[in-house]
């Protein structure tokens, strides 16, 4: 049996005894239920620029140079109307605004969180740690290891070069780069079974280096399996994404069957000079990102999208008024997304308040009026079924919001 | 000598020649894999706190193809004062400049500069590391740098991380308490942890936290919140400065003014008030306050203890024995906290002895090691490819962003995609040179070889070190690549 298919299924059993004996379990696919996927834009993305605020006037006049214009159904360049206040980039048009027209997206702004370090790594560690700020820092415990323990079933992957901090502390979490995977295998079966043989019995430490191996192995192979399905589309002629539409695809194929609790990080978000308004460099950047997510929607397909949620999150937002440079500077509130079949979205959800100079954190950014932990734990108790016990030990001390979103 | 040197010269006359070779003692292999950055020809003695040589000499015997790289190193031609105004004065023009297109060009050259001294730094580290005869030096100053760990990504810090490494370097086996001075003086630190900007009325506790949390006593060890306050307020104005000139003061504060290289106590940012610490008054006297609590943070028992944890640790891996940690920190406590000391009374510990070969390489040791054993005394060239193996196996070189620096623990490495990795890796590396000798640059001429895994320290002793299920494996190499490729594969090249 394959290595992750077997882990899938003992730790599946203890919660789905009854299924087990109606004999329907082998039927399901591994990460059957529910899915989450977290996307952190690295390098806190300029929030205000991709879904604006262009009924607010003070937004006109505090971004001359590198705002978005008013609503225009003339001017390709013009942002367009999501409500009566807010409109969307138009790099994301043909990407986002269908899945937004099919409430399948919901905008959270205002979101963020109680860190105002204004420090990209204190924040992003804030962040994927999960923690009361103030206390004492535990950087072997990220909330989502703690979500994968809270949960007992789950089947966890980080598609990123190194374990991030945030699945630190729950159950073996394996982790792979897809961005510079290739289809062509380092390894060939022969030489996969010569390693596996060193390893029969191997421990180290508290470690069964046997089962980190062959499961090694098996990730490998699944990730190749799934590019190789990828290039017999391209061979046939299909555009072959690039950069992270592609990790993005490759992410979608891979939880519609294998994994049900996803991390990925992308940066280049830092955008301190001539970062561009309805052009330029953050609309290339904010163009591949609705490309990516649409593509994963598109890879994981009709079925598993119905139960899956994406959460698109950044560790702080920028200043409101531009700077002297044509770019922005570290602010504190965002814009959080949350995508997926079943999301009530097609709406900009969570308290707002108006934007005027008064209403400005420190007089230079977005106050946060909806927490990370809060809206992620409202998401992930819903989606997954968690008691408020239980969530309180992915998020010690923050009560869940509940905004209606899945 | 911790274990008698059987071989001596033997070996090395052995390489290659029909001389009747005795074998290799099986635990001076053990021994030697642990107490260096991993056995190759040139080195199968054990190192020993007690005959290392200092930093200076230990470059000094470098092999001329591994000190004439670093020779050309801007890094070592210009000390860390001079390239950090530099780079600062570049990094301000460009901002200065108002064209939008040369303003990015000349903020890119400024990025690219930067990141040139930082990826100089990481290749004399790697140099030291396979070529240095202060082996045991060359692993305490990785463990502490570690354990003071600073991220090159923050400001300038790119600039002053190697100087930072050869500060640390000089004190890895002396006293305690001067490594902690070093790392507090040095602006590296003060930049990272942000102590540059903690002044009266603007206080910044985070790196008087770590000083507490991570560098010396541990959490949890007896400190309070109120502690970390006052140490907060006793390192009020020690700071970072590039200006060549030196603060105004007024005239009863010159005195207390110091400046040393980039490293300046501002007594006009500091808080005289008096200050309670670790149960001791301590009156308002400007840095002499560092010092008192340097003295009161290093003497602390706790701080014997936690240290030596962590060294037990990085040698010996996950849980190390309660007891042998007790006689370090005895030892610690009746030294003055001497390292070597320390190290002495591990490494000659019964436990020590019995955990040989049951330590699971990190990637750094694991890379440093199959480069060692598979080109011996063959200096490498290009330094990037081991830079960029570590990078993908999430431990680059001043690449850690928080202050814990790496974990040490096998199962922070043992991941099942890192597992992988590291297979892949042994495959690049089995198979040819990976452009270790293709010098950086265009133009250049590579000069590949190809690495001797199979070599008389393998037959005279290593080969007997090995499992049956390896051995076994091993005889069913199909090619001299795939062989080396199974050979750094093994569970048993994962340990040392």
């Amino acid at each position: 049996m394959h290595p992750i298919d077997r882990r899938q299924m003992l730790k599946s059993a203890a919660v789905a005894a009854p299924l087990l004996l109606a004999g329907r379990a082998f039927a399901a696919p591994a990460a059957a239920g529910n899915r989450l996927l977290l996307v952190f834009l690295r390098g806190a993305y300029d929030a205000i620029n991709i879904v604006a605020p262009t009924s607010s006037d003070f937004y006109h006049q505090s971004r001359p140079n590198i705002g978005l214009g008013k609503p225009d159904p003339a001017n390709p360049d013009a942002p367009i109307p999501l409500d009566a206040d807010w409109s969307l980039h138009p790099a994301l048009k043909d990407s986002i605004l269908p899945l937004w027209r099919a409430r399948q997206v919901a905008f959270i702004p205002f979101a963020g969180t109680d860190d105002m370090s204004r420090s990209h790594f204190e924040t992003q560690d804030s962040i994927e740690l999960g923690q009361p700020i103030g206390g004492h820092r535990d950087y072997g415990s990220g909330f989502m290891g703690r979500l994968a323990a809270a949960l007992g079933h789950d089947a966890p992957i980080a598609f990123t070069q190194q374990l991030p901090l945030c699945f630190r502390g729950g159950p073996v979490v394996p982790n792979i780069a897809l961005s510079n995977a290739s289809g062509k295998p380092p390894l060939d079966p022969q030489e996969t079974g010569l390693i596996t043989a060193m390893y029969k019995g191997q421990r180290i430490g508290g470690v069964d280096l046997e089962k980190a191996v062959t499961e090694g192995f098996a990730v490998r192979e699944t990730v190749f399996k799934s590019i190789q399905d990828e290039m017999t589309q391209a061979s046939r002629g299909a555009v072959t994404p690039k950069g992270f539409e592609l990790s993005a695809r490759r992410i979608g194929h891979l939880m519609r069957d294998q994994f049900n609790l996803a991390f990925v990080d992308v940066g280049g978000w830092d955008t301190h000079v001539n970062q561009g308004g309805a052009q330029g460099y953050l609309a290339n950047r904010i163009g591949e990102l609705g490309r990516a997510l649409a593509g994963f929607a598109d890879e994981i397909g009709p079925e598993a999208w119905r139960s899956t949620t994406v959460v698109v999150i950044s560790e702080f937002g920028r200043t409101f008024r531009e700077n002297g440079n044509r770019g922005t500077d570290h602010g504190h509130g965002s814009v959080y997304w949350v995508l997926g079949g079943n999301v009530q979205g097609g709406r900009v959800a969570g308290p707002q308040v108006r934007l005027a100079p008064d209403m400005l954190n420190q007089a230079r950014d977005l106050p946060v009026l909806t927490d990370y932990r809060a809206l992620i734990g409202g998401i992930v108790a819903r989606q997954f079924a968690l008691s408020p016990n239980r969530l309180q030990t992915v998020f010690p001390a923050v009560p869940a919001a509940n905004l209606g979103l899945v | 000598m911790l274990v008698p040197l059987i071989l001596g010269g033997t070996v090395a006359s052995a390489n290659g020649s029909d001389v009747a070779r005795p074998e290799i003692d099986q635990e001076q292999i053990a021994a030697a894999n642990r107490a260096s950055w991993g056995i190759n020809m040139a080195s199968l003695d054990a190192s020993h706190p007690d005959e290392e040589p200092s930093a200076a000499e230990a470059d000094r015997m470098l092999p001329a193809a591994a000190a004439e790289q670093m020779a050309a190193m801007r890094i070592t031609r210009e000390p860390l004062t001079q390239l950090a105004i530099e780079m600062n004065a570049q990094q301000k023009a460009a901002n200065a400049l108002t064209d939008p297109t040369q303003k990015q060009a000349a903020r890119q050259a400024w990025q690219q500069a930067m990141n040139d001294l930082a990826h100089e730094s990481a290749t004399r580290s790697i140099l030291r590391d396979l070529y240095s005869p202060a082996q045991l030096r060359e692993q305490m100053t990785w463990f502490w740098f570690n354990h003071f760990n600073v991220h090159a990504s923050k400001r300038d810090i790119r600039a002053m991380v190697g100087d930072y490494e050869d500060h640390i370097r000089s004190h890895a086996l002396g006293r305690f308490r001067d490594l902690l001075e070093t790392t507090l003086r040095h602006p590296a630190m003060l930049r990272y942890l942000d102590n540059d900007q903690n002044a009266v009325g603007h206080i910044n506790e985070n790196y008087a936290r770590e000083i507490m949390e991570l560098h010396s006593m541990g959490v949890g060890s007896g400190y309070t919140q109120k502690d970390v306050q006052e140490l907060a307020r006793i390192l009020t104005g020690v700071g970072v400065s590039l200006n060549p000139d030196p603060p105004r003061l007024k005239p009863v504060l010159q005195p207390l003014l110091i400046r040393e290289g980039l490293f300046e106590f501002n007594p006009n940012r500091h808080d005289f008030g008096p200050k309670q610490f670790l149960g001791h008054a301590i009156e308002g006297s400007g840095f002499h306050e560092v010092e008192q609590a340097l003295d009161l943070i290093a003497a602390s028992p706790a701080t014997a203890h936690h240290v030596s944890s962590q060294i037990a640790i990085y040698f010996m891996g996950d849980n190390p024995p309660p007891p042998l940690v007790d006689r370090m920190a005895t030892a610690w406590r009746s030294s003055d906290g001497d390292i070597s000391t320390v190290l002495r009374t591990l490494f000659q510990s019964h436990e020590y002895r019995a955990s040989l070969g049951q330590t699971f390489k990190d990637p750094v040791h694991y890379v440093i090691s199959a480069v060692r054993y598979a080109y011996d005394g063959r200096v490498i060239l290009n330094a990037d490819p081991m830079i960029n193996w570590l990078n993908r196996m999430g431990e680059g070189l001043y690449n850690h962003e928080t202050p814990d620096g790496y974990p040490m623990s096998a199962s922070a490495w043992t991941g099942p995609g890192q597992m992988e990795t590291r297979f892949e890796i042994a495959r690049t590396i089995g198979n040819g040179a990976a452009g270790l000798f293709r010098p950086r640059g265009p133009g250049t001429a590579d000069r590949p070889a190809f690495p001797q895994l199979q070599n008389a320290l393998y037959y005279d002793g290593l080969a007997q070190t090995l499992s049956p299920a390896t051995r076994t494996v091993l005889d069913q190499a199909n090619s001299p690549q795939q062989w080396n490729m199974l050979f750094l594969a093994s569970p048993d090249f994962m340990r040392r």
